[in-house]
């Protein structure tokens, strides 16, 4: 086992099975000699030649609309949008191409691609680097949705991703890429080097995709949260000493009914958590399924705490984001309801 | 009120066709240069050692019937006849679906009348396993390709032999084994597709080139100019064909930017090799994409052609283009009709005649006729449940997620308790 950060998980992630699938490609701006912004991608290009780790023009419309015929031709193609932000010129392609062209074709043609892209807020990215755009994707029939929140499930997952022969969106939290963070902004940063989630195997393994982890367990509410807002959640859990069962959802879509049913079935209460804005996020969806499904054991309102409907404000970053005060704030009035 | 009165206001553009509907059509200003005078770069050739033909336009056959000049392919009168009779039976194979839809059996059709000399001269320059990505108006390549005109039908017919299972729109036709890419509702998206396929040729060392295919109208699309930057920097092996045929439904080439210059010019600021074609001279769109696919296969990289054509009829059954445009237009094309200008061709070599043409014809509509009659036996749309209603939520993921099965079983239980028929 070694000790691993997102980034280089997800770097030997990509490594391990490229080595295994002659059929990987690895594509984006600036992955294949510098190995990408964020280094994902480091050494790849060195070790797999410049024909399956490239770099490509400023079009996401293009990186995607390649990757979709690559994979009608058979390959299995990992393309990285630089920032969750920038993947909108790339909408029509995933959206009415990657995502329909199994159906359209009755399986003729198929789109396994795994769309890699950093997402979320607190790195004072203001607007154009902190979106959280999962919801977008997530409305979308025939993608996955996949958010990794430690560098052990981010490798698991990604392989299962890319092994997956339907196109996946995959949201790299950023935030997180170098270490669980709580929250607390004003307080020195922590790495991976003390979390058990940075405990990786350097070798294949799979996290299958539909399956949530329960982060901790407890009776008295549920909270359900991904990437970032995992550690958050988890930090104001421990806080306030309330027992919390805190289930991180891995997998928007499919998404683990199960857990979450059987979770709020024996709380009775729960606290919904994304960095996303609101109306119409995610979290709209999970609070729908929770009270179609838990409403004779719902004993309080359901709750969410999400990122405001507003731009991602640069300064502002810490009241925007959903951090230990609100989320606290959440938790104690459903235990009071 | 202008807030500088000492300047000049400003004045916008907006493109104005130069016939409406019952406009005198004159095109004799058209500057339609004669056959054989474009002249046949090496296939080799650097792009920018031949950027004029994206201003030119290579035609083959004069308005004798004769093929001239260098880009003349040559071939053997055998070819010439099946060449025809692929265009014909394509003419026919419209015409009885047009028909059908006009009886309700189907919901929608495009013809691709006047058209006919692209897609099936481009067939017979191509290799057979060579990926198309084709837009909406290339069926040609289909029945170029001896592809089963049942089959078509059946999608057509979204009926009980449709391999779709009735989830597209009639004529999205789709075949791997064809080497036939599925047509997509979304305009232009298959050309970055179809250089991401001819890319992934080139990544595995294999020998199969791309071609896609788009409207005039379309190259507006950021797909377009994505396709080209991805190709010319990969020097992708793939043929990107812009079919201008005047009209986007209802709006003129001069609306994607046909008044400043020609389609086939946006090559050049690719640095593509760029081609502009004659597109109902089927011999000069033979030779075209013969040159374009020679030029992928020797990684010599992408063309770009434009053919100049004319879309002799409605943008579709939906469509009705006396609404918008001169009826006198099709007839007064100063490129004539594909099928015309080859036949002449054969009867010019003495290798064909009328009698035969017109036995051709009545073969051509006699085997569209069977066709049709077999596929019919299938079904036709919207009378009777040709598929089961459950297939519905087949194939959007390869495995079914819990929330599908969830959706399908109260569909199917809402159904029997309402006492609807579910297969």
């Amino acid at each position: 086992m070694a000790r691993m950060n997102m980034i280089q998980a997800i770097n030997s992630a990509l490594d391990v099975l490229m080595d295994r699938d002659p059929d990987i490609v690895v594509m984006g701006e600036d992955v294949g000699y510098f190995g990408g912004v964020f280094r994902a991608t480091a050494g790849l290009q060195a070790k797999y030649g410049k024909t399956r780790v490239f770099d490509t023009p400023i079009s996401e419309l293009g990186i995607i609309g390649v990757a979709v015929g690559m994979g009608a031709y058979g390959l299995r193609p990992v393309p990285e949008i630089q920032f969750a932000d920038y993947i909108y010129p790339a909408l029509d392609q995933l959206v009415s191409e990657a995502a329909r062209l199994r159906y359209r074709s009755a399986g003729e043609f198929i789109a396994p691609i795994t769309v890699r892209s950093p997402f979320g807020g607190g790195i004072f990215g203001g607007q154009t680097h902190s979106q959280s755009p999962e919801g977008i994707f997530t409305h979308v029939a025939g993608l996955k949705t996949v958010v990794p929140s430690t560098p052990f499930d981010a490798k698991g997952l990604l392989i299962a991703a890319i092994e997956d022969n339907d196109p996946v969106i995959f949201f790299e939290p950023k935030r997180i890429y170098n270490g669980p963070f709580s929250g607390h902004y004003d307080r020195p940063a922590r790495n991976w080097s003390a979390h058990e989630g940075g405990e990786v195997p350097e070798d294949y393994y799979r996290i299958e995709l539909g399956k949530a982890a329960t982060v901790r367990a407890g009776e008295a509410l549920t909270v359900l949260a991904y990437g970032t807002m995992v550690h958050v959640c988890q930090g104001v859990i421990e806080e306030q000493g309330v027992d919390a069962e805190l289930i991180d959802l891995r997998t928007l879509l499919p998404l683990d009914i199960e857990t979450i049913e059987a979770s709020v079935r024996k709380t009775g209460r729960c606290l919904i958590v994304h960095e996303a804005t609101r109306t119409s996020g995610f979290g709209a969806e999970l609070s729908a399924l929770v009270q179609e499904r838990c409403f004779h054991s719902l004993e309080a309102p359901i709750e969410r705490v999400t990122g405001f409907d507003t731009p991602y404000p640069h300064s502002l970053e810490w009241a925007y984001f959903p951090g230990p005060v609100r989320i606290g704030e959440a938790i104690k009035k459903i235990m009071k309801d | 009120m202008p807030s500088r009165p000492n300047l000049p206001p400003l004045s916008l553009h907006v493109p104005e066709p130069k016939y409406r509907p019952g406009d005198a059509v004159d095109f004799s200003d058209n500057n339609v240069p004669p056959a054989g005078s474009a002249p046949r770069p090496a296939v080799d050739a650097r792009p920018d050692a031949f950027r004029d033909l994206a201003y030119a336009l290579v035609r083959v056959l004069d308005d004798e019937g004769r093929a001239v000049g260098p880009w003349d392919p040559r071939l053997l009168p055998d070819a010439l006849r099946a060449m025809l009779r692929a265009m014909a039976l394509t003419r026919a194979f419209d015409e009885r679906m047009y028909r059908a839809q006009r009886q309700g059996k189907t919901s929608f059709y495009m013809k691709c009348t006047g058209e006919e000399a692209i897609a099936c001269a481009q067939a017979f320059a191509l290799h057979r396993d060579d990926m198309c990505f084709p837009s909406y108006r290339q069926q040609g390549l289909l029945i170029a390709r001896d592809w089963s005109l049942v089959d078509m039908m059946n999608q057509i017919y979204s009926n009980k032999g449709d391999r779709l299972g009735g989830k597209q729109l009639p004529i999205m036709y789709s075949t791997r084994e064809g080497s036939f890419f599925s047509i997509s509702g979304n305009l232009a998206t298959q050309l970055p597709q179809a250089v991401g396929w001819a890319m992934a040729s080139a990544i595995k060392g294999d020998t199969r080139i791309a071609a896609a295919w788009c409207g005039e109208g379309s190259t507006a699309e950021g797909d377009f100019h994505s396709a080209m930057t991805f190709a010319t920097v990969y020097r992708a092996p793939v043929i990107l064909n812009v079919v201008n045929n005047q009209w986007a439904i209802s709006s003129f080439s001069g609306f994607a930017g046909g008044e400043a210059t020609t389609f086939a010019a946006r090559a050049v600021g690719y640095g593509i090799a760029g081609l502009r074609v004659d597109g109902n001279d089927a011999l000069a769109v033979y030779a075209a994409t013969e040159w374009a696919a020679e030029r992928a296969r020797t990684n010599q990289g992408p063309t770009l052609i434009e053919f100049f054509t004319y879309r002799a009829e409605g943008h579709s059954t939906s469509d009705d283009p006396s609404a918008y445009r001169s009826t006198g237009e099709p007839a007064a094309w100063p490129l004539g009709d594909p099928i015309a200008r080859l036949k002449q061709h054969l009867v010019t070599l003495g290798e064909w005649d009328e009698e035969r043409h017109t036995a051709m014809d009545l073969d051509c509509a006699n085997q569209v006729k069977a066709a049709q009659k077999e596929a019919e036996q299938n079904g036709i749309l919207g009378h009777g449940m040709h598929q089961p209603m459950s297939t519905m939520f087949d194939d959007v993921f390869e495995d079914l997620p819990w929330h599908l099965k969830e959706q399908r079983r109260q569909m199917l239980d809402e159904a029997k308790a309402a006492g609807i028929e579910t297969r």
